[in-house]
């Protein structure tokens, strides 16, 4: 209990939270700043002043992850610090997973509303915890670390610092459950609690934490990197204040962000254009045939329309009005992880470089309608893949950006989209035999961080090397993953064709892998990715969308047999109506058009196997010069026969020279006949509308469609009055849901 | 200030630059005379007359053509007033079976007809591809972007549209 209040100038922290947000409704600006004093002043000491923070972040972050850290954590850097104001904004922050930046943010404003300040109390040395969603978070995998930072009797910041989990001890073992349909099933939560004191966390804590997750020990390492990386921080403060003096520290902090906002705001006009721009995005989550939980088992596909507004004055307003509703599915997701993936994505297309913090966040209006999937306002339902729909809806922003982009000339900034970070296969096991014989190993490669990055303006996208949550990503070394995942041994991993989204610059490619079960017994195994939709809004200006992920396993094989008689193996599956598996492997093999599935139950000697996602194209497949098209079919990045239909090239392989011959006047020709037909088989917008209405009033559209526009016609007012206006429908105009 | 000359910026727009000349445009600041020099190449390139206020696609563009605001393609076709969607002057192609989809996309990799189609919508000018739509069928018709012509030119350029 505090009597005396901790926040500035005999203030509590509630009311500087009040303040603030009064200042920024009022006036626009973060906390009422109209100069930048400092930075006006002496502009070299206010730079300074901020390099040598973000200095301090970014090194918390990489000597935090040698201190101690799980296998993720270490590998790929899955962490990321950011120092916060008092009110909860975050001033600078490290390199890393910054979509968690504004979620942290989230957790001390939650704090700070629910008067932790009384009791349970904030004093020097708490140490709290948060990964639950509802009040600042992703999923309850991304673990925070955050510390108060006092100054004499002052608390002058927050520490904060999060990592990303192997598992959370939810219903199933993993980082991004398919199986979780509500809260109880997320795994363990701790709802910004307090775990320490004097800098040290408690044992009760750690007990309870060991005996919560399936994989204590990775738990325990990263408890410890985070705490290390924030006390790292305090102490760079403190440091900072001692050189600079703590007048110059509380002006200094608010102008940081004052800065940040300004920037966003000119880097806006810098770029875009104003007006308003619109997309669409979609994700499937088949749970009929797959959820085992009667209440669960339901299809659905999610509406993810997107508005953004660019204002005269640069202020942007983003709204996802329509949005379908929330559901006994995991992929729910909260506020505040929204407001993460935009300000990770807008980081990475408007404001890198400069002073990037809440800023941003701060100059744009943000609009997650209550009561859908992007803001379900229930704590009781499951948020532990939000991902599933939060990644692709955010394609939407990032074509609408390309769009403004475009218009202003800047077409080597366009990114339509990118792939889906999966197939985020999951799962594990114990060791049956060998060393670790009686020990559990878990799968959870990271290998996702490697996805296909849209097709720009200028140039095709970025192969095998995207992850929208990161602006770093990296997908690891395999020989680590392997080492971690010692129950499932890769068989082979290579370029899969035909992942990469048409276009005349097409959409990054991305490749796919084989893996065995050896040595282990009670394996589950599970995965999730798009499959029955292609992933979010698709390709941009004549581009197609990538390729959909699907379902391949195969159990009871008599892959030992194989290997004893040196024969041949599956090394993925390049044609899947031609499939390896099938040609080369006895045993009960499994394919399924989806690709998100519940666990199942593995043996040794099953076989699996995963495909990457590619990324949206950009511009007309015909006009694809034909010297790339060559290229692709040189690095196997698409097959002949697709390159035949859809851009139009005539191409023989040479045996002798190993390598793709273009035909060039039968491309000429080819390209001519594709252009007639276009003429043929098109038919004019008129025809199309009455043929798609037709779809609608005389019910041809499937229980999963109707399911989504209902939810959408029943929560918003606005887009059921556009849906029923474009299709002339009546007002009281309903689809029938089963 | 950054400045790029007109044929390292057509060279851009064309695909032609190499990834070592790219990669500096991409990394370093921008150019603050970019809009006007890629009008300059556009209406170099295109084969009629009419003001391009606004390119809004590889091959759209918003002119001035008597006193109006239109979306004019490079092949000639007009599209009529800005604020209409263009779209609903396209040619549209809708891939709504698995034997459509899989002319472009491996069986399993492809959506499943029950849950989403592909929309392809062409200028019925030239035939060229314009826009794609991956949506679920019944699914309104996307107004890709409305542009606030006067407020771009006036409040951010500081000087009028070529057409006022």
């Amino acid at each position: 209990m505090n009597n005396k209040p901790i926040g500035w100038n005999g203030k509590t922290l509630m009311k500087m939270l009040e303040e603030s947000e009064k200042y920024i409704k009022e006036t626009k600006s973060y906390y009422g700043i109209d100069k930048l004093k400092l930075k006006e002043e002496d502009p070299f000491e206010y730079e300074r002043a901020f390099a040598s923070l973000r200095g301090a972040l970014v090194s918390a972050r990489e000597t935090a992850l040698h201190v101690a850290a799980s296998p993720i954590v270490k590998e790929i850097g899955e962490l990321c610090f950011a120092l916060y104001t008092p009110e909860g904004d975050s001033i600078v922050v490290s390199t890393g997973i910054l979509v968690h930046v504004h979620t942290m943010s989230e957790a001390v404003k939650f704090m700070v509303k629910e008067d932790y300040e009384q009791d349970p109390g904030i004093n020097p040395g708490d140490i709290f915890l948060n990964n639950d969603p509802e009040c600042g978070n992703v999923h309850t995998t991304d673990v925070q670390t955050l510390i108060p930072i006092f100054w004499k009797e002052e608390l002058i910041g927050w520490a904060g610092g999060v990592t990303h989990q192997i598992d959370s001890g939810g219903i199933t073992p993993g980082h991004d459950l398919v199986a979780a349909i509500q809260r109880f099933d997320d795994g363990t939560y701790y709802t910004c609690r307090k775990i320490g004191s004097n800098d040290k966390i408690w044992k009760d804590h750690m007990i309870n934490a060991r005996r919560s997750v399936r994989t204590p020990f990775y738990w325990e390492l990263d408890e410890k990197c985070r705490l290390a990386g924030d006390l790292m921080i305090r102490d760079a403060v403190l440091e900072f204040i001692e050189r600079e003096g703590i007048e110059y520290y509380k002006q200094f902090i608010r102008e940081v962000i004052e800065e940040g906002r300004r920037i966003f705001q000119e880097r806006v006009k810098e770029r875009l254009i104003p007006g308003r721009y619109r997309a669409a995005a979609f994700f499937d989550i088949p749970m009929k045939e797959e959820a085992w939980q009667p209440r669960a088992k339901i299809d659905k596909v999610s509406n993810q329309p997107l508005e953004i507004i660019i204002k005269n004055d640069g202020k942007m307003s983003l709204s996802f009005d329509g949005a379908s509703g929330p559901g006994a599915n995991p992929m729910n997701c909260a506020k505040g992880a929204m407001e993460g993936g935009q300000w990770v994505l807008l980081t990475q297309v408007l404001i890198y470089g400069d002073k990037v913090n809440d800023g941003a966040y701060f100059a744009v209006e943000t609009d997650y309608p209550l009561g859908t999937w992007c803001n379900p306002g229930d704590s009781s339902l499951s948020y532990q893949s939000p991902w599933g729909n939060l990644i692709p809806a955010y394609t939407g922003m990032m074509k609408c950006l390309s769009y403004g982009l475009f218009s202003r000339g800047y077409r080597e900034e366009i990114v339509p989209g990118y792939g889906f970070t999966g197939d985020a296969i999951q799962g594990g096991g114990i060791y049956s035999a060998g060393p670790l014989k009686g020990q559990r190993w878990s799968l959870s490669t990271f290998e996702i961080s490697g996805q296909g990055l849209g097709a720009s303006g200028v140039k095709d996208g970025l192969d095998w090397g995207y992850a929208m949550w990161n602006p770093e990503a990296d997908l690891g070394d395999v020989e680590t993953w392997e080492l971690f995942q010692g129950g499932i041994p890769y068989l082979s991993r290579r370029v899969k064709p035909n992942t990469a989204g048409h276009g005349k610059y097409r959409g990054g490619a991305n490749y796919e892998g084989v893996a065995m079960i050896a040595n282990s017994k009670e394996v589950d195994f599970f995965g999730a990715r798009d499959g029955y939709c292609f992933h979010g809004s698709g390709g941009m200006h004549g581009g197609y969308p990538h390729a959909t992920g699907y379902r391949l396993y195969a159990k009871k094989t008599n892959i030992q047999e194989i290997i004893q008689n040196q024969k041949e193996y599956p090394l993925g599956d390049p044609d899947p109506s031609n499939g390896e598996f099938e040609k080369l492997l006895e045993g009960d093999i499994v394919r399924k058009k989806y690709c998100t599935i519940y666990p199942i139950i593995l043996e040794n000697n099953d076989i699996i196997y995963y495909a990457l996602s590619g990324g949206p194209g950009y511009g007309d497949p015909l006009e694809r010069k034909v010297e790339s098209v060559k290229q692709d079919l040189n690095n196997g990045i698409y097959t002949n026969d697709l390159v035949y239909n859809i851009y139009g090239v005539v191409a023989e392989y040479d045996e002798e020279m190993g390598e793709w011959v273009i035909d060039k006047m039968g491309t000429d020709i080819r390209r001519e006949e594709i252009r007639a037909e276009r003429k043929d088989k098109s038919l004019t917008f008129d025809d199309y509308w009455e043929q798609e209405r037709w779809k609608i009033t005389e019910d041809m559209l499937s229980e999963p469609v109707k399911l989504m526009y209902s939810e959408s016609l029943n929560l918003s007012t606005k887009w059921a009055k556009e849906f029923l206006e474009f299709w002339r429908l009546p007002e009281d105009f309903q689809l029938e849901v089963k | 200030m950054v400045k790029y000359d007109k044929k390292t910026l057509e060279r851009m727009i064309n695909g032609d630059l190499t990834w070592e000349e790219l990669k500096p445009i991409i990394s370093g600041t921008k150019d603050p005379d970019r809009f006007d020099k890629i009008i300059e190449i556009l209406q170099e390139k295109v084969s009629w007359d009419e003001k391009i206020i606004l390119p809004i696609h590889e091959h759209l563009y918003i002119v001035s053509k008597d006193d109006k605001r239109i979306v004019k393609c490079d092949c000639g076709y007009e599209y009529g007033d800005y604020k209409e969607n263009w779209k609903k002057k396209c040619r549209i192609n809708v891939r709504d079976t698995a034997e459509e989809l899989e002319e472009f996309y491996p069986k399993y990799m492809a959506s499943d007809p029950d849950w989403m189609e592909l929309r392809e919508y062409f200028c019925p000018g030239c035939f060229t591809l314009l826009d794609t739509e991956a949506v679920p069928p019944g699914y309104p018709t996307i107004f890709n972007f409305l542009p606030d012509i006067d407020a771009f030119y006036k409040e951010w350029l500081g000087r009028k549209a070529p057409d006022r």
